[in-house]
């Protein structure tokens, strides 16, 4: 039984994602609570180099095997098992994501150790684990209490800033054995697929910047798309700029296009007719530009900016861009 | 190919959701519940495997609100059987508990694939089918896209964030989390599921084990705070464009 | 290959060269009208399919006069009408399959005009209804049914706020699970319980009724769609269920005659729910207010050129055309100009039969949006205000007066919210 506080971290194509140094960062202010360290867990084939980008622990244990080199349901779930079986962690944080679902569950299972998911927030609140999870739809949080001296969180990507896990250094390497048979797997890693060209798929994106007819001509298009880019997000559109043909209909939001639920969605010129908004109201985010203070949309943004869209999206752009 | 979708109801969020007087549950009184999305595309998946490889399709639910309606317009869409677990599980059991009851349920029958959601509104402790998978001790995979069968096996396509897809072959049997199907899930006709209400059976079956270790308590609920209407960002376009970059970054958009 | 039922025995046919028949030389070589043609030899596969349906009989009752085509608002925009189809339809397309068949709004100009009576009425809702078991149905649609099964409202709206829009009504809205009996039950159906624009009107017509001192009560979230449109664009079940359930509702309290906002419910409610058992005198709000007119004391002068747009259920469908415009006409300073297509030749907005479901589906087969269409034509008459008593059409075309750059110079009002204004200071 430790203090410890472990972050699984996770990695795709060599690199590690983001939201391991979000758990990182969390990891640091909760172990200083627990009184123990911040362990991370690399597992993956020939990346120790890895290690030396997860400085914000305090130690990285690493398990090395040829059955890690891509990440597969089956064996790392059995890997993360038998590492959490010998290290007894107070807390371990893994990400709500693709990889993590598969592990968070599994690991609660196999060592029978408590656990709650969908968290935004974790803290160690007189001695107990305490998480706060976004269900239904985000429209209600839920605060558990994990009983036990060890259990396991998963944390939505997005919950914590980057900045405080996001450390070089060179935290202490430790290798870990993998259990025996690890490449006796019932499911085997075939290939990767990377996503093809063709038109983006806007019910997949997490940020949406959608356009109305507020921006006048197609000629406005560009300034519009440039902030999309430097949100790292897609353009979207109401139906009147597809109608015109500046956009394909697969951009098009609404009750006749497609329904979405981004975790931004930057309305540029749009009234939010009851039409467009059928189709974004769940958006987990939202923010509207309408020089029409009236405009309905504003009733289901999240902030509203009054301003010319013309003046404001530049500006946005340029300061995004740094 | 045998298929089993293990189907679960969730509040319906097109409701105003209530929180109960002491504030650890819903006001489930005032809750109605509608079929978990994804388990719409898991069962979706499963007719289409089924369409194109034969086999059959065995939708099994919790008793609950509106229960057999969903088990009739599953069966409407086209599944073989229908079954119901009569234990008394009311919405907003934990997984855990679910998983194993439908575990206990399912080592008693024949299968080689079993079909969930990836995932439901209400998964507080965990995702179903990975749990499910795990007392089971059968493979899984979820957020899955794809499911193709190859020689004994089959062949499935995960997820990741970008659009990265890695591809996984399987053993059977297995326990798959469908993200989406590869078609918008059917439309049950209303005349055939009526039809249905009236023709087909819903077997019954008691789940003998919903002990499960769940290890943590519900010690608060609550709403997001959000104001009635928008905050309104005011200033000159650098100011406004200051503060949305300011609220990105405390909503973990922007870094 | 399907049998050529309409062939005649050559054998049978007596040939004359020269015949004067009551004073008229028909003579000529024994002409073609009674030889085999062409036309007989097609397959009649694709056209049997829909003749052999219960409904679908009177499209084989088409002899290609071209009546209906000019008259087919869909065709005015795209290409269609049901001399078309049965043309297609002969040449072997599968319209269970086609999209021709989600195009047609049922507007029933058609089968005004047409000799041999067929009728798209009925045509439609029963190819459409093997088509959606079949699971042909376009997505949009799909959704919309989905919703009315699920929330009993094709919009997806929570059921349980049916009657919310009453809370700000101004003026008190009886629920009939209170009240229990009331000479009017007022069936307010989905778009005026939910739609924004739709909530506008019924409170106007609440206000209305309450200043006449109708003694009238609504279902509030007892009551459920009437379906019409979803049974017109093949839904028959999901009516069915529906009409059950408002008809088991409505036993339970006493009134004496229906009033509905929507024409469709008027349709639904008038000619449909009698087959399942509920007999009700129903009558739109229009023909309901028009003989009270004198009882209202309007004291704003409106000073508009209106015009006004026939709903399709309304008119042609259920026969009328004067209590709107005798309630325009009343308004003072209401000037009244008529479109081209009126009355029993109105245009559509393109909202009936599925239509409302359908916006992007159309998108792909017509040049423009019917309502669209119909937005320009009140333009071009000069009209200032476009006056509609249908909760389809509000929405739809205050959208065209957008995507047609006619703001600022057409205002799209439903009638009772004219009657309202005119109200203004009591
Ligand atoms: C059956 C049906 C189905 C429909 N389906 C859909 C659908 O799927 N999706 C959809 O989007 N619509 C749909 N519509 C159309 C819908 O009703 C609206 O007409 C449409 O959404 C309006 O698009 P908009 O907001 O871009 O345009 P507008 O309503 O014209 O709004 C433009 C906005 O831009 C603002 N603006 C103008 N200039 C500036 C500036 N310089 N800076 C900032 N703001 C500015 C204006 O104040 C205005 O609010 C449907 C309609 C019907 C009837
Ligand atoms: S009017 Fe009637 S008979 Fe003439 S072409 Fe049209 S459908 Fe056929
Ligand atoms: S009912 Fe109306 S839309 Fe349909 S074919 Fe006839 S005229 Fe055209």
């Amino acid at each position: 039984m430790s203090q410890d506080v472990f972050v699984v971290a996770e990695h795709l194509q060599g690199k590690i994602d983001d939201v391991t140094y979000e758990l990182l960062g969390k990891a640091r202010e909760l172990a200083g609570q627990s009184g123990g360290h911040v362990v991370a867990v690399l597992m993956g084939s020939g990346i120790q180099n890895q290690a030396g980008s997860l400085g914000a622990a305090d130690k990285v244990l690493y398990m090395d095997n040829a059955a890690l080199e891509h990440f597969n349901p089956e064996s790392y779930a059995r890997a993360l098992s038998h590492i959490l079986e010998q290290n007894q962690p107070r807390l371990t944080l893994i990400p709500n994501t693709s990889m993590g679902m598969d592990l968070a569950a599994a690991v609660s299972v196999k060592n029978n150790l408590p656990l709650v998911a969908y968290a935004t927030d974790v803290q160690i609140d007189n001695g107990q684990v305490v998480a706060t999870s976004q269900l239904y739809g985000g429209k209600i949080n839920v605060e558990s209490v994990l009983e036990g001296d060890s259990s396991v969180v998963s944390v939505l990507a997005g919950s914590f800033a980057v900045d405080a896990g996001k450390q070089d250094g060179s935290p202490e390497v430790e290798t870990v054995a993998a259990p025996d048979g690890l490449d006796q797997t019932r499911v085997r890693f075939k290939n990767l697929i990377q996503p093809e060209g063709g038109d983006v798929d806007i019910t997949q994106q997490d940020i949406l910047v959608s356009v109305g007819r507020g921006i006048q001509s197609e000629d406005n298009l560009p300034m519009v798309e440039e902030l999309a880019e430097a949100l790292g997000g897609a353009l979207a559109s109401s139906r009147p700029i597809v109608d015109n043909k500046w956009l394909p209909k697969t951009r098009q939001v609404g009750k006749s296009g497609l329904k979405v639920k981004p975790k931004l969605y930057f309305a540029v010129g749009i009234s939010g007719a009851p039409e467009h908004i059928e189709g974004m109201k769940d958006a987990e985010l939202i923010i509207a530009i309408n020089t029409d203070p009236e405009a309905p949309i504003f009733e289901v943004a999240h902030f509203g900016v009054t301003e010319d869209l013309f003046d404001v999206v530049p500006a946005l752009t340029e300061k995004l861009k740094g | 190919m045998n298929i089993i979708v293990p189907v679960k109801q969730v509040p319906d969020l097109v409701e105003e959701l209530e929180i109960n007087d002491d504030g650890t549950d819903l006001d489930r009184d005032y809750l109605s519940y509608k079929l978990n999305e994804f388990d719409e595309h898991a069962l979706e998946e499963a007719l289409l495997l089924k369409e194109e490889h034969g086999g059959t399709v065995t939708v099994i639910a919790f008793e609950g609100d509106d229960t057999d309606k969903v088990l009739y317009t599953a069966i409407a869409k086209g599944a073989d059987r229908a079954v119901k677990i009569t234990n008394d599980l009311p919405p907003g059991t934990p997984n855990h508990v679910l998983a194993k009851a439908l575990a206990s349920v399912l080592s008693g029958m024949e299968y080689d694939l079993i079909l969930t959601g990836v995932q439901a509104a209400d998964d507080r402790d965990g995702q179903l089918g990975v749990l499910l998978a795990n007392y089971l001790d059968v493979p899984h995979v979820s957020v899955v896209s794809g499911v193709a069968p190859s020689n004994g096996a089959v062949t499935v396509q995960k997820e990741y964030a970008g659009g990265v897809m890695a591809e996984f072959e399987v053993d059977l049997p297995a326990v798959f989390g469908v993200q989406a199907a590869r078609q918008t899930p059917r439309y049950a006709p209303v005349s055939r599921v009526r039809q249905v209400m009236r023709q087909a059976e819903i077997e019954e079956v008691e789940a003998n084990d919903t002990e499960a270790n769940i290890g943590s308590s519900i010690r608060r609920m609550f709403k997001p705070e959000k104001g009635a209407g928008a905050e309104m960002l005011e200033g000159s376009p650098e100011e406004i464009a200051e503060k949305i970059i300011k609220i990105l970054q405390e909503k973990g958009i922007k870094k | 290959m399907a049998s050529n039922k309409h062939s005649i025995d050559p054998d049978q046919i007596i040939e004359k060269e020269h015949v004067v028949q009551e004073g008229m030389d028909i003579s000529g070589h024994w002409n073609r009208m009674f030889e085999q043609r062409v036309i007989w030899d097609y397959n009649t596969e694709m056209l049997d399919k829909v003749t052999a349906l219960e409904g679908g009989e009177s499209l084989g009752y088409c002899y290609q006069c071209g009546q209906c085509v000019p008259v087919c608002p869909v065709n005015l925009v795209g290409d269609y009408g049901p001399r078309k189809i049965f043309r297609r339809v002969q040449w072997g397309e599968d319209l269970f399959q086609s999209p021709l068949l989600w195009q047609c709004t049922t507007c029933m100009n058609c089968l005004r005009v047409c000799p041999k009576e067929v009728d798209m009425i009925q045509i439609m809702p029963a190819v459409r209804q093997e088509a959606v078991l079949e699971g042909y149905v376009p997505e949009e649609l799909q959704q919309a049914f989905e919703n009315t099964f699920d929330y009993g409202n094709p919009l997806g709206e929570s059921p349980k706020k049916r009657a919310a829009w009453t809370k700000d009504a101004g003026v008190p809205v009886p629920i009939m699970k209170e009240k229990k009996q009331a000479e009017v039950l007022w069936f307010v159906e989905c778009y005026p319980s939910y739609h924004p624009r739709g909530i506008d009107a019924s409170k106007a017509l609440a206000r209305v009724l309450n200043e006449l001192g109708v003694d009238f009560g609504i279902l509030g979230v007892e009551e459920k769609c009437t379906c019409d449109s979803q049974r017109l664009a093949g839904e028959i079940g999901l009516f069915e269920e529906f009409a059950e359930q408002n008809i088991k509702t409505m036993k339970r309290y006493k009134f004496k005659k229906i009033l509905v906002t929507d024409p469709h419910a008027l349709n639904a409610l008038r000619k449909e729910y009698p087959k399942y058992g509920g007999k009700y005198d129903v009558v739109h709000y229009t023909t309901f207010l028009a003989p009270m007119l004198e009882k209202l004391n309007f004291t704003k002068k409106l000073d508009y050129k209106v015009t006004f747009h026939d709903p399709c259920y309304l008119g042609r469908h259920n026969g009328e055309f004067e209590a709107p415009r005798q309630i325009l006409q009343a308004l003072p300073g209401v000037e009244l100009i008529e479109m081209f297509r009126c009355r029993e030749n109105s245009y559509c907005c393109g909202g009936g039969g599925g239509g409302m479901w359908l916006d992007g589906f159309m998108a792909d087969h017509v040049s423009e949006r019917l309502s669209e269409r119909r937005v320009r034509e009140a333009v071009e008459v000069g009209a200032e205000v476009l006056a509609v008593c249908c909760p389809y059409e509000v929405s739809r075309f205050e959208d065209a007066v957008k995507s047609t750059g006619n703001e600022g110079k057409l205002v799209v009002r439903d009638i009772i919210e004219l009657v309202v204004e005119a109200m203004a200071a009591n």
